[in-house]
């Protein structure tokens, strides 16, 4: 056998992705199936005063329609899974359809079910609402003042928790040679996976049993909550997420739309399927970031960094999503030193709630936020006293043998080399070759810029025990399940659900490796609660980290067993036996060997195996991980600045990424590019926008402006390979390294090209008017 | 994204379409390409009741040179348009702008008929139609007309196209020999559509000065325009850095530029001159 971890395979998943032959919720079919739509407000906050809905049941087509009053003690509110700890935290409720009030535009009011997707839609513009229109609040600093409009009953001033972590004396920074004050704002975004969210439910009368096929990262949590939403026993609910065109993090949360299409289903007595239109995504699906951080570094006149302090004050949108609690908190505040050695460091984090969609993960989820403003930091530090950007970031990033390193605020960093990643990245440019060229081009009107990222994330989401000290109502250990068939070939049942990202490719050419079994003979099965025993689903990069390793284990398992029967087959002992080449072999003797396929026949057969040794061969592991992966690297992007207009025109942009060993790296490089590509949409051009009623002005593809392959030079990018200690493959995530780094190399390197005119900062989006505008004051004050 | 439900009609002749248009007295749309349609219909924007489809009416598709005018066929696709031999021979700047409508999908499937006679302010085709002085042929319940591009667009959405008539062609003038021209462009992020875009038509005199010259913005304000003092102000010029530096500023003159998320009115007028001044130094190569 080749070594194929390592080996740039083509994912397999891809011929069917890219021949149309995937199988999305939306192209499940079911006889007898009906079709759901759900009423949104327009409103970002009213009163329901009356619902008619006797003009929508009136349409031929049309078999039912609820609304929330109708389904109102009739199953449970939609839970928040992450109650951060110590935070006093408010969990209001969160109807599948709004009762009496309404506070976002895109909260669902009814529901209308038809047989066919047409006429339902119809039938929903029938409904006659009347509502009393309350005042909105959609900015979170406005909603926490007293007087603002409150959301929720008990829960005063709109906060819904208050998280503080570590602390700083405010005398370190009144004796600080040094300190930088700065405030930035993470926008808010909207996740745009190809595929919308949709939900298809069958209910069987006889047996009791639901199967629930949905957009879903995470098929298990969905069932787990779900079951306690629609008081279904988890014996008789199946979850399935079948392929599932990207999430991006916001098909990690449970939505009132699934729990409604479960209902409906099992009230109705017939399948129903619900899918998410693309102007209704953009309102109701969970948005990402929005975050004012306040962020103050203190430091030496030399470049030491001592402390940093930050106030987050973010916004979660309406009601407390799934996971949201525990973005601007634990994944944000706790990396938020990076990966330099800041001795110091104190977080505190408001959550607001406010009359807009709901924010929660977004690729990244917090490590972005917290990477972004410590690289920013770190830049205007070292603009302050006068240092190269890259000289402070060699002084402060952590030594490589300064491993495992405890960060001020309680993370182990498990293992690192980042002056090495910084080191190559740099002989991807001519750094003193660019500073000169960049004078001369300053001199000609021309601007152009470099910025740096030399970034930390954490990953492998996580030790179960950190998930349960953090408020994670669940745990984050993995499931495998390795079961080697009669015939040599293996299905292995993965509780990690994949919806993108090669694992179908990256998980087979691990057990490839472990038992030398061809990658043809090897199906990765995931995403089907009655498939896979348990499982935590797919996001923060924990995948590969956490469900790979739990499949090396249960290799090794299977392994270990198979070499007690191979050695009573060669009648030796198991010491006398290697395995190499897929079989196993009696050293010294060439030629006496068993291959591991006739050892998984004779396990079947079980005619002859030795003593203890049941037949079958399978192996499991629940494989929970001692602490996280922290993945690193450096980018660097090289732009130019129009002076005239303001236009970014990215130049070159280099990536040098860390994720330890790497098993596929056509596949990680693809991760990378991905990654690059959404963290720069962030800096240049992504950013909803509200107006002061609570009305999503950027709800459109036309307003909304997702990165395009055309916007972007060339990547070019390469991998340093440190591996972790912490899990067996040594493995630490490469999902959003991209998104996480890319975003403040962008933006340091616009910065840069704008130093002329006295920019010290501009708040994303750096759309052309902003740069432009700054760079005209620039000029009126020189 | 599911249209309001509406009948739909196929019609086989330019007459029959304008019979149909008569008999559906006002709830009836035309649907060539349907690409600025139908997106329309799928957000809600308008509900016709009723569609009649002129996609496959053979003769409105095909360009042909008449004169010294170049005849383009309603139907005819932005494709077609932008790699015509005899469009990028004898008015090169239309294939240009051509080239950068929309993406790959939108070229294929759009019309030109279609999308000037939708007429949105941040389209590219307006800024060529008036560059190139463009005709419309118009055939109604009482015959054909012909309508200037000058005063084809009234409005944002809006035309001079009379009720119940069908666009049929459009045809335009060719610069005359040794012209020089360009459509230069500045594609908002999101949409593609212009965010100011410039087509520029100069043509010079034996003396090297500037005799004629045309130029369409689109883009920045409510509909395209013909930015006439500019024009004016080249004429009997040598067309030099120094010559464009003036006049660009005028490219905007008495015009009310618009606002959106993306562009305030200020930086709009920025980039009108910025952008004329980009397109006027390409034509001095």
């Amino acid at each position: 056998m080749p070594n194929v971890f390592g080996t740039p395979l083509k994912r397999r998943e891809d011929p069917r992705l890219i021949t149309g032959k995937g199988n999305f919720t939306d192209d499940i079919q079911l006889p007898g199936m009906l079709y759901m739509a759900v009423l949104r407000s327009p409103h970002a906050h009213a009163r329901i005063k009356r619902i008619d809905v006797s003009a929508a049941r009136q349409v031929p087509g049309v078999v039912a329609v609820y609304t929330g009053k109708d389904l109102e003690g009739k199953m449970g509110t939609i839970p928040t899974a992450w109650l951060v700890p110590d935070s006093d935290i408010k969990t209001p409720p969160h109807h599948a359809l709004a009762v009496d009030q309404v506070r976002y535009v895109g909260d669902g009011i009814a529901l209308v079910v038809a047989e066919d997707r047409y006429t339902v839609r119809d039938a929903l513009e029938l409904i006659d609402v009347e509502y009393e229109e309350l005042p909105p609040v959609v900015n979170q600093e406005e909603a926490m003042k007293d007087g603002a409009p409150q959301l929720h009953e008990g829960v005063p001033n709109n906060i819904a928790f208050h998280w503080k972590a570590g602390e700083v004396p405010d005398e370190v920074f009144d004796r600080a040679e040094v300190v930088i004050r700065r405030r930035f704002y993470q926008q808010r975004l909207i996740p745009n996976p190809m595929e919308t969210r949709a939900a298809v439910a069958q209910y069987n009368p006889s047996s009791g049993e639901m199967t629930i096929w949905c957009t879903s990262q995470n098929p298990h949590i969905h069932r787990f909550i779900l079951s306690g939403v629609l008081g279904i026993p988890e014996t008789k609910l199946q979850v399935v997420a079948p392929d599932v065109g990207g999430g991006f993090g916001c098909k990690i949360a449970v939505y009132p739309d699934e729990a409604l299409v479960g209902y409906v289903a099992r009230d109705l007595r017939r399948p129903v399927k619900w899918t998410e239109d693309r102007r209704e995504h953009f309102t109701t699906t969970t948005h990402g970031r929005d975050m004012i951080l306040d962020v103050e570094l203190a430091g030496k006149r030399d470049g030491t960094l001592t402390a940093l302090r930050i106030k987050n004050t973010a916004n979660l949108g309406a009601y407390l999503s799934t996971a949201a609690p525990g973005v601007p908190t634990i994944l944000f505040g706790l990396i938020a030193p990076g990966p330099y050695k800041i001795p110091k460091a104190a977080v505190e984090v408001i959550g607001v709630l406010t009359n807009t969609t709901p924010t929660d993960a977004y690729r990244g989820a917090g490590r972005p936020e917290a990477t972004y403003q410590i690289e920013r930091m770190i830049d205007l530090f070292a603009d302050e006293i006068g240092m190269d950007p890259l000289e402070i970031r060699r002084k402060n990033l952590i030594r490589e043998d300064e491993f495992p390193f405890d960060n001020a605020l309680g993370l182990q960093y498990d293992s690192g080399n980042y002056h090495r990643a910084l080191n190559k990245a740099l002989e991807m440019i001519n750094y003193d070759q660019f500073r000169k060229e960049q004078e001369e081009a300053r001199k000609k009107g021309r601007y152009l810029g470099i910025g740096f990222s030399t970034y930390v994330e954490i990953c492998g989401l996580g030790p179960s025990k950190v998930a349960g000290a953090v408020g994670f109502q669940g745990g984050l250990w993995e499931s495998a399940t390795v079961r080697v068939h009669p015939s040599g070939k293996i299905s292995v049942f993965t509780g990690a659900s994949p919806h993108g990202q090669g694992e179908e490719t990256t998980f087979a050419q691990i057990v490839s490796q472990k038992l030398g079994v061809p990658v043809e003979d090897i199906e990765i099965v995931h995403g089907d609660t009655n498939r896979i025993s348990m499982g935590w689903g797919t996001y923060g990069s924990r995948t590969t980290p956490v469900g790979g390793s739990a499949i090396a284990i249960a290799c090794d398992r299977v392994l270990e067993k198979a070499k007690k029967i191979a050695a009573h087959a060669l009648e030796v002992s198991e010491s006398d036996l290697d395995f190499e080449d897929g079989a196993f072999q009696v050293q010294g003797v060439p030629g006496k060997k068993i291959t591991f396929q006739e050892v998984t026949l004779q396990a079947y057969l079980a005619w002859n195996l030795p003593e203890g040794v049941e037949p079958s061969l399978e192996a499991q592991s629940f494989y929970d991980p001692a602490n996280f992966v922290y993945p690193f690297g450096t980018h660097i992007c090289i732009l130019e600045v129009d002076g005239e207009t303001g236009e970014v025109k990215l130049k070159k942009y280099v990536a040098v990424d860390d994720p330890g060993p790497v098993i596929n790296p056509m596949v990680a490089e693809g991760q990378v590019h991905g990654g690059i590509v959404q963290g720069i949409g962030q800096a240049l051009w992504e950013g909803a926008v509200y107006d002061e009623n609570g009305q999503l002005i950027s709800g459109t593809f036309m307003d909304y402006a997702m990165p395009k392959a055309r916007f972007f030079p060339a990547f070019e990018t390469a991998f340093t390979e440190t591996p972790s200690p912490v899990n067996p493959l040594g493995v630490k995530g490469i999902g959003e390294t991209g998104t996480i780094a890319s975003t403040p190399a962008v933006v340091n390197a616009v910065v840069d090209a704008l130093k002329p005119f006295g920019v010290k900062d501009l708040d994303m989006p750096l759309t052309p008017e902003k740069v432009w505008k700054a760079m005209q004051k620039g000029r009126r004050e020189a | 994204m599911i249209p309001s439900a509406f009948d739909y009609t196929r019609a086989t002749s330019v007459e029959e379409a304008v019979k149909l248009l008569q008999a559906a007295g006002g709830e009836a749309k035309l649907l060539a390409g349907g690409h600025s349609l139908l997106p329309m219909m799928k957000i809600k924007l308008t509900s016709p009741g009723k569609l009649i489809d002129i996609g496959r009416i053979k003769e409105l598709s095909g360009i042909r040179k008449e004169g010294n005018r170049l005849v383009v066929g309603a139907l005819t696709t932005h494709r077609q348009v932008a790699a015509d031999p005899l469009v990028r021979k004898y008015a090169p700047v239309l294939a240009e702008a051509a080239s950068q409508i929309g993406d790959i999908q939108v070229r294929n499937r759009g019309t030109v008929g279609g999308n000037l006679a939708h007429a949105d302010p941040a389209s590219d085709l307006p800024a060529v139609a008036l560059a190139l002085e463009a005709e419309f042929e118009v055939q109604g319940p009482d015959g054909k007309e012909t309508l200037d591009a000058g005063g084809f667009f009234l409005g944002p959405l809006i035309t001079a196209l009379p009720e119940n008539s069908i666009l049929t062609s459009v045809s335009f003038a060719i610069p005359p020999e040794g012209a020089k021209s360009t459509y230069l462009k500045y594609p908002h992020p999101a949409s593609g559509y212009a965010v100011v875009g410039v087509a520029a038509v100069v043509s010079t005199g034996p003396d090297g000065m500037v005799n004629d010259a045309r130029i369409g913005i689109t883009g920045v304000a409510d509909t395209a325009y013909r930015a006439e003092e500019a024009e004016r102000a080249l004429v009997g010029k040598k067309l030099s850095e120094q010559t464009i530096l003036e006049v660009a500023a005028l490219a905007s003159e008495g015009q009310e530029m618009a606002s959106d998320l993306f562009a305030s009115a200020e930086y709009r007028r920025h980039l009108t001159r910025v952008y004329t001044i980009r397109a006027l130094k390409r034509l001095l190569i």
